[in-house]
């Protein structure tokens, strides 16, 4: 086993052992799985409303050169600068040089996944440029010094009391409170001065139209309106494949994403912005840019299959019914997207060499495909990431593609092959192992069987039955 | 950088095999709909549910209720754009008031302080209500400021019963959207709120701790 899929394991035992993980992550998803249920009620109108979801984005990812164009030059005629970046370096650096040509001190955040992907804060912070999240969830996460373990729901692996402590223990002047409203108070107080005096704000996007060139953001706490508007300049990241073609569009994913998300029937704030403050204006940025980051999305975009991961709109309906990600949560997976959706995602941008084990941390219960409100293959996609971390022709089209194969189990199924095309070989090993009472709990075996009863074999082969019986060949 | 662009570019044309569009079928959507009394039912209905006040009244007597509710609430300084029908409307029957109101007539930079810690209600108008999700529709601009219904611990807004729609898509139909949008198209749906804390829902976070309709006929 290599080093990345040890740690993977290390960390999955870890969270298991973990009984407030445990606890917390089963209540909050039986919540979110009853509440997506009850905005639901019509199977009939769900899956017209799927299809039409899944439409829309196959519509924008067979034409995705072009309508990134038709982005480009439709957020060009309304003020919007905007830069393409191949790599997350790339990125870092683009929204550092926006940053100093304005002398930015401090950056505010609106909630943004692209952004965690880049570590941007991280990179800002090492050219003295203080990044702050604006985002409730996402504010707790960075004062405790960790990762989102949720792509909805940040802290969803803490409870009020560790918050409590969080705070009392960072904040000054704060003491220890356990209540989820003088929290939120004591939070929105010091975001609020920060908002007043940040520099530039920085926020994902949710999709991007290429009709009117526009950036579509959704969000209950009004972080990201604030993010997009108070400070002068406007900085929006995101991975190329969030745009859509028509303004139409954006509706069906509207009102599947919120409902498949937090069982909402629509956020608080849905935010269209196509553009800076415009003449006779009193308010709004006098700049925005628009970040389209590649990373790894362009090779994910050449395989047909393998494409249907673009189609994702983010609602992360797929790790609240995952039983995997109930159990051991979010920040077992070790990665900034975890879940069904990271299993997928994740090795195709970081590489079967780092990640090539996460399609493996899957049931293959079949919850994730049934709940994708854009109707993305999940489960056939792990089975196929499964075979391109042990690809052996070499041309695997993922990334670090074969790097999962072991000697050990290419030994095996060399030895399996090799039996099962002799039948005498064929016949000795089955007959040895009806003789031995089964396999010998050895290597993975005895992991499996720590836990499990060993079948065991029938005293005779099925062979040597049928020749008992005279019906031999 | 530009080279970033060309190369993102290429590899996604090499790759492709047709780059034929997908036919969307809206007819799930075109579906939804409701005759009068229902859609303000379901309107104020689920707007109640997130703790949005909503208040049934007319076109004459909108603002005194306002200024009714005003003083209610204790509102001291509330922010309005002073040239639109509403805002004149409110000024007039402010005056008499305690209330001052304060124009959104100036470069936020010129009142950046005193709007974000003196004033403690803003009041807008919006283009009109979505049924199917009871929000309201704003489209900002001089007449319709982004922070106006975003800083201001309470955010007042008169709508008018005229300006439903079934459904967001409706509404973009109707006022012809994809030739040409504003600097924000905004939907609201109740006041501010997170649940970030242990899934406890707690309203007003950054944005407004009240959202109040004054629904017109
Ligand atoms: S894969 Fe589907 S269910 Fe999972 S986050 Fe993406 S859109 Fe949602």
């Amino acid at each position: 086993m290599d080093k990345p899929t040890r740690q993977f394991h290390v960390r999955i035992q870890e969270a298991l052992n973990d009984p407030q993980i445990r606890a917390n992550f089963r209540r909050a998803m039986d919540g979110l799985m009853t509440k997506r249920a009850n905005m639901f009620p019509d199977p009939v109108e769900l899956e017209r409303l799927r299809d039409l979801g899944a439409a829309v984005r196959r519509n924008a990812l067979a034409q995705l050169p072009e309508l990134l164009e038709r982005l480009e030059a439709k957020c060009a005629e309304n003020g919007i600068t905007v830069h393409w970046a191949e790599s997350v370096d790339e990125a870092n650096r683009i929204v550092l040089d926006i940053c100093r040509r304005h002398s930015a001190k401090s950056v505010i955040k609106g909630k943004s996944m692209v952004s965690e992907e880049m570590e941007l804060n991280h990179y800002l912070g090492e050219f003295g440029i203080e990044a702050l999240e604006a985002d409730l969830g996402e504010y707790i996460v960075q004062l405790a010094g960790q990762l989102p373990s949720h792509i909805v729901m940040p802290a969803i692996h803490m409870n009020t009391r560790q918050i409590a402590e969080l705070f009392a223990e960072k904040l000054e002047g704060v003491g220890y409170i356990e209540d989820a409203e003088e929290l939120t108070k004591v939070a929105r107080e010091i975001l609020r001065h920060k908002f007043f005096d940040a520099d530039v704000g920085v926020s994902g996007v949710n999709f991007a139209v290429a009709e009117t060139g526009s950036l579509v953001l959704i969000e209950n706490e009004g972080n990201g309106r604030l993010t997009t508007t108070a400070p002068p300049v406007h900085v929006a990241v995101t991975g190329i494949e969030k745009v859509v073609e028509n303004l139409e569009d954006v509706t069906p994913l509207l009102s599947l994403l919120p409902r498949s998300a937090t069982g909402q029937n629509v956020t608080t704030y849905v935010n269209m912005i196509s553009g800076p403050r415009r003449d006779g204006e009193r308010d709004g940025p006098q700049e925005v840019h628009l970040l389209l980051l590649d990373n790894g999305r362009t090779r994910i975009h050449a395989d047909p299959e393998l494409r249907q991961t673009l189609q994702c709109i983010r609602c992360s309906a797929c790790m609240n019914h995952c039983p995997v990600y109930a159990r051991i949560g979010g920040h077992a997976y070790g990665t900034v997207y975890p879940g069904p959706i990271g299993e997928i995602l994740m090795p195709q941008i970081l590489g079967c060499e780092e990640v090539g084990a996460l399609p493996g941390a899957s049931s293959l219960c079949g919850a994730c495909g049934e709940v994708c409100p854009v109707r993305i293959p999940i489960p056939k996609m792990l089975v196929r990431l499964r075979k391109e971390a042990v690809d052996n022709t070499g041309a695997s089209p993922v990334k670090g593609g074969g790097a999962q194969r072991s000697f050990g189990e290419a030994a095996t199924w060399k030895g399996w092959e090799k039996v099962h095309a002799s039948p005498a070989l064929y016949r000795l090993a089955t007959r040895t192992a009806t003789a031995m009472g089964g396999l010998p709990a050895l290597g993975p075996l005895k992991t499996w069987a720590s836990v499990r009863e060993v079948p065991k074999p029938a005293a005779k082969t099925l062979h040597q039955r049928l020749e008992e019986r005279g019906n031999s060949r | 950088m530009s080279g970033s662009r060309e190369n993102i570019l290429r590899r996604l044309r090499d790759s492709r095999e047709t780059g034929a569009a997908v036919g969307r079928d809206f007819t799930v959507i075109e579906d939804l709909q409701w005759s009068g009394d229902e859609a303000v039912a379901r309107f104020t209905g689920l707007m109640r549910a997130v703790n949005t006040e909503v208040h049934e009244t007319t076109r004459e007597a909108w603002p005194a209720k306002l200024a009714e509710l005003c003083v209610a609430k204790q509102v001291m300084r509330l922010a309005l754009a002073a040239d639109t029908p509403v805002g004149q409307a409110a000024r007039s029957v402010l005056l008499d008031t305690s209330v001052e109101t304060v124009a959104y007539s100036r470069d936020i930079e010129d009142w950046r302080e005193e709007l974000f810690f003196q004033v403690d209600a803003g009041l807008s108008t919006a283009a009109g209500g979505i049924v199917e999700t009871g929000s309201l529709f704003l489209q900002t601009g001089p007449d319709e400021p982004r922070l106006l219904s975003l800083v201001p611990p309470i955010h007042f807004v008169v709508l008018s019963r005229a300006d439903f729609a079934n459904t967001l898509l409706e509404m973009l139909r109707r006022h012809d959207l994809a030739a040409g949008m504003p600097t924000n198209v905004l939907l609201i749906s109740g006041p501010s709120k997170t649940a970030d804390i242990e899934q406890t829902l707690v309203y007003g976070v950054h944005g407004p701790r009240q959202l109040v309709v004054l629904l017109t006929d």
